[in-house]
Formats: structure tokens, C-alpha cells, sequence
């Protein structure tokens, strides 16, 4: 990127900036105004005395969140690349397993995370198997879509130069597949923390959702909303990780397009 | 050319397809021979099987009755030792100019350094260098089709099928390709088939043009090109032996194409 790519880069952002900080402000002035108590609203400026104030409480539940969040998502990569793997190559698999994974998304989460309780206790496996259940479904299902996305012209050309189907594999259907991959991931976890949020809800001992189970019968509202703030830092952090990690693995996908719209 | 040795030599080969269910004949009972360092070309109606002939010979589909032999070998294992280019490029996106011609010797186990030094030995008689480290879609395609080209040729296989490699590209780089491809295969004399529907381009480059018929494919004429060589396009237009080959082909492809309208009319 050159100067002035940032310039635009930045230009991109300051327009929702902007209308977020003035939300913010409306906010501030409206509680101030019409006087809410603090327990019914509190006022941005009251959430951030409680982000500071309670910071080594946050800090310690915000660990907990991100371990369960963390693991839950290593789980569904693995189990999600396993499952894409074996439907793109087993006609069985695709046939009696595919519909199965489909038509679970029909079922509501926060159905299940109480039943996990019974399973396996109220420890850190319940939230990571509910993080793991919401985040596989979208890594599975495009990185079938990426496998599956390899021209048979492609094929053929690398069976001419002598490649072995593992080296077809290797060396051609997983670089394709990547950005799909990477979508797949984008979304797994945007929606990964609010698993570990539902996990934490139906029953926990530490976490940021335990944190505002245990704060809200206490009208400790804006404790509530610190943590709410962490959790959303949480989720954009792990988005923006994501996608920087896309952007050095697919610099080729990247360049490409920004040549092509240059070209246009 | 009885003394030369056969490259590659065809027996009766047939092929079908299963469509809905019943056989359809692609090829049948085809007689085809190229000798060392020939480069001889095949043109037929679209469609007619040519690319299934290719597959073929390649290894990629087995035929169903007659016989291949490569080298004078008549078993099965053609696969990596033939050269195939396709029509369309087919460089791998991701990987740079110069990465994507190392690609056959990759996968055959050579190393990196190697694969990488017999490559930039070869970047500027194919029009390449500069552009090793580019990606393939910043080049012109004229440019990616020569990067196809050397990631076939690097290979060392001197048998080279080449399926329409000029046919994507427009009429003065097609024209440029083709004299360049001349001077390539003066200077490393391996044999070259190539699949083509421009009859200017078979006369320019070949000592043989086998004609196919509509689908299912037979040769319907075999042309030696008995022409001087070198040849060049601006100096041959002109000339009666030229011409007059000109007209045999042309007259029998539209009798083909003809036939051909008349056989998907009868499936419609």
C-alpha cells in the first residue's frame, strides 16, 4: 500500500466513526438530561469508570471467555477440515452426512448448551463443544465448496506433469480452496463468542457471560455494559486477526483483484 | 521417413461415452503415426474428438479397443511422460511466473534450485524475462500461453501434444506465436502434434495434417505438406502448392461440417 491507499483506507473509516461517536454523545447528554438512574441506563462516561475501576475483574473473566472461545474454534477447524474432506471425496459421506450438518443448523443452540451441562458439566468443555457446534458449520460447509471448486482442466493438466493425487491435493485444491476457507472462518468466528456467551448463560463459574448473569440481578448495570464492551473488543479483534492473517496467506487473491479494479 | 523411428503410433483406436445411459462412439477404428521429429497436425469439425484423441495418447482416458504405443512402448503408463499443453493456459494463479514453470519438475521430485536454475536458463527464448517473479494474470496472453509452453517443455519430454495453443489469442499474436514455435522446434527438434482449427496454421507449421471427420471421428484424409522450409506465412500465401492444399482441406472440412449440422439435426 502507498500513501495514498491509506489515505482511502482511512477516509472508509472516519464516516462510521464519526456517527458512533455521536450516538455516543446523544447517549451521554440524554441520560444527563432526562436524569435515568444508573442502574436502569447508565451513561457512557459511567461504563467507562467501571471498564477502569473493574479492570482486574474484567481482565479475569475476559481470559476465561477467550480460552473457551479460543479452544472451541481450534475444535470445529479441525473437525470442520475433517468433515469437508471427507464430503468432497466420499459420495457416501456426501449423500448421508451433508444433509445431517445442514439440517442441524435448524436447531437452536441454546437448546442443546443445557443438555451439554448434563453431559459433561458445568467445567470449560461444555462452553468449548458450544463454540465448537456454532463455528464448524460455516468453516464446513465452504471449504466443501472450495474443494469442490477445482476445474477438471486443472486436473487434467497436473496428471499430464506427472502429479500424484496427493500432490493434486497439495498443490492444487487446497490453494484453491483457501479463500473459501477463509470466508468460512470469517464467519465462524464473528459468531464464535456468542457461543461461548450461551455456553456461559445456561451455566458457568467464570466468563464474561457468568460476570453479567451475576451482575444484572444485582442492578449492576453498567458492569453489564463494560462487559459487553469487552466482549464486542473480543469479537472485532479476533475478525481483524482473521483477516490479516487471510491477507498474507491469499496476497496473491489480493493483488489480483486490486489490478483487476484498476484495469476497470 | 520409413527409416525414421514412430513416436507415437495409433492401431484401430474406438472410443465411446456413456450418455444417457448408451454408448456414443467418439472415435472409431483411427490409424494415426508420427515419427521422430515430426510435427504434424490434426483438424476436424468442432467437437469431432479431437481433445478425447489427445486425452488418449496422453494417457488421461484409455481407449476401448486398438492400440497406443509411445516410444514404442505399448503399455499404459503415458502419464507424465507425454507433453500436454491445453487450449487455455492454465497457470496457477498463486504462484509466480517463474514458480508455475517449475511446477512439472516440482512434482517430479527435483529441487527447487535446479528446477528454478533450468528454468531461468530458458525465460528469455520464451519471451519471459523480467516477468519471473510476476503473477500470471499481470502478463499478456501471448505471454502466459509461452509460460504454459515452458512449463511443458521444461519436462525434457520430446513428445509434445499441443491442443489449439494458439487459438485464445488474437490474430497478430497467434501469427507471432506460430513463427516463434517454428524457430523453437527448428532448434530442439522434438515431435510436436497439434490440434488446430486454423488450416493457415496447420500448412505454415506441418509436415503432415491428418483431417478427422465429423463425430464419431475417422481420418477422412491424410496431407503430407511437402512445402520448403523455413517457412513464413507472407511468403507461402501466395503460392499454388499453397493454395491448391488450401483448397483440398477447406473442401473437405465443409463437406465434414456439412455432415456434421445434418447429425446434430437428427439428435434434435
Amino acid at each position: 500500500m502507498n500513501g495514498n491507499e491509506y489515505l482511502s483506507a482511512a477516509k472508509s473509516w472516519i464516516i462510521p466513526l464519526l456517527i458512533l461517536v455521536g450516538l455516543v454523545v446523544v447517549w451521554e447528554l440524554g441520560v444527563q438530561i432526562w436524569d435515568v438512574p444508573k442502574w436502569q441506563l447508565p451513561a457512557p462516561l459511567t461504563i467507562i469508570q467501571e471498564l477502569v475501576g473493574s479492570r482486574s475483574l474484567l481482565w479475569k473473566h475476559t481470559l476465561v471467555t477467550m480460552k473457551e472461545v479460543v479452544l472451541g474454534f481450534v475444535v470445529a477447524l479441525v473437525v470442520g477440515l475433517l468433515l469437508a474432506m471427507g464430503i468432497a471425496y466420499s459420495r457416501i459421506l456426501e449423500r448421508s452426512v451433508y444433509p445431517i450438518i445442514i439440517s442441524s443448523q435448524t436447531i437452536p443452540i441454546i437448546a442443546i448448551a443445557p443438555l451439554l451441562l448434563i453431559w459433561v458439566g458445568y467445567g470449560i468443555t461444555s462452553k468449548v463443544i458450544v463454540v465448537a457446534l456454532i463455528c464448524f458449520y460455516p468453516i464446513t460447509v465452504n471449504m466443501v465448496d472450495g474443494l469442490k471448486a477445482v476445474s477438471a482442466d486443472m486436473v487434467r493438466m497436473m496428471r499430464t506433469l506427472g502429479a500424484s493425487r496427493w500432490q493434486i491435493f497439495t498443490k492444487l485444491q487446497i490453494p484453491i480452496s483457501l479463500p473459501y476457507l477463509f470466508s468460512g472462518i470469517k464467519v465462524g468466528i464473528s459468531i464464535s463468542v456468542i457461543g461461548a456467551i450461551i455456553g456461559e448463560w445456561v451455566g458457568a463459574s467464570a466468563g464474561l457471560g457468568y460476570l453479567m448473569t451475576y451482575s444484572q440481578p444485582l442492578f449492576l448495570t453498567a458492569r453489564v455494559f463494560a462487559a459487553i464492551v469487552v466482549l464486542s473488543v473480543m469479537g472485532i479483534s479476533l475478525f481483524v486477526l482473521t483477516s490479516l492473517a487471510e491477507r498474507i496467506a491469499l496476497s496473491w487473491h489480493y493483488r489480483e483483484k486490486r489490478d483487476k479494479n484498476l484495469d476497470t | 521417413m520409413t527409416s525414421k523411428t514412430a513416436k507415437i503410433r495409433l492401431k484401430s483406436i474406438s472410443k465411446s461415452f456413456i450418455v444417457n445411459g448408451k454408448p456414443k462412439p467418439v472415435l472409431t477404428d483411427i490409424d494415426f503415426t508420427v515419427n521422430e521429429g515430426e510435427l504434424v497436425s490434426i483438424v476436424g469439425p468442432s467437437g469431432c474428438g479431437k481433445t478425447t484423441l489427445f486425452n488418449v495418447i496422453a494417457g488421461l482416458e484409455e481407449a476401448d479397443a486398438g492400440m497406443v504405443e509411445v516410444n514404442g512402448d505399448p503399455t499404459n503408463q503415458r502419464l507424465g511422460k507425454i507433453g500436454y499443453m491445453h487450449q487455455k493456459d492454465l497457470l496457477l494463479p498463486w504462484r509466480t511466473v517463474l514458480d508455475n514453470t517449475t511446477l512439472g519438475l516440482e512434482l517430479q521430485g527435483v529441487s527447487r534450485h535446479q528446477a528454478r536454475q533450468k528454468a531461468l536458463d530458458l525465460t528469455e527464448t520464451f519471451g519471459l524475462k523480467g516477468f519471473e517473479n510476476q503473477y500470471p494474470f499481470a502478463l499478456s496472453g501471448g505471454m502466459r500461453q509461452r509460460a504454459s509452453f515452458l512449463r511443458t517443455m521444461l519436462l525434457d519430454q520430446d513428445i509434445m501434444l499441443l491442443d489449439e495453443p494458439f487459438g485464445a489469442l488474437d490474430a497478430l499474436t497467434r501469427a507471432q506465436m506460430q513463427e516463434w514455435l517454428l524457430k523453437l522446434w527448428y532448434s530442439v527438434k522434438n515431435t510436436i502434434v497439434l490440434v488446430t482449427h486454423d488450416i493457415d496454421e496447420a500448412l505454415l507449421l506441418s509436415d503432415r495434417i491428418y483431417v478427422l471427420s465429423a463425430r464419431p471421428a475417422k481420418v477422412k484424409m491424410i496431407l503430407d505438406v511437402n512445402l520448403p522450409r523455413p517457412r513464413h506465412y507472407h511468403k507461402l500465401a501466395s503460392q499454388p502448392a499453397f493454395v491448391g492444399m488450401k483448397a483440398r482441406l477447406l473442401d473437405s472440412l465443409h463437406r465434414e461440417s456439412r455432415k456434421k449440422r445434418g447429425y446434430s439435426n437428427e439428435r434434435e
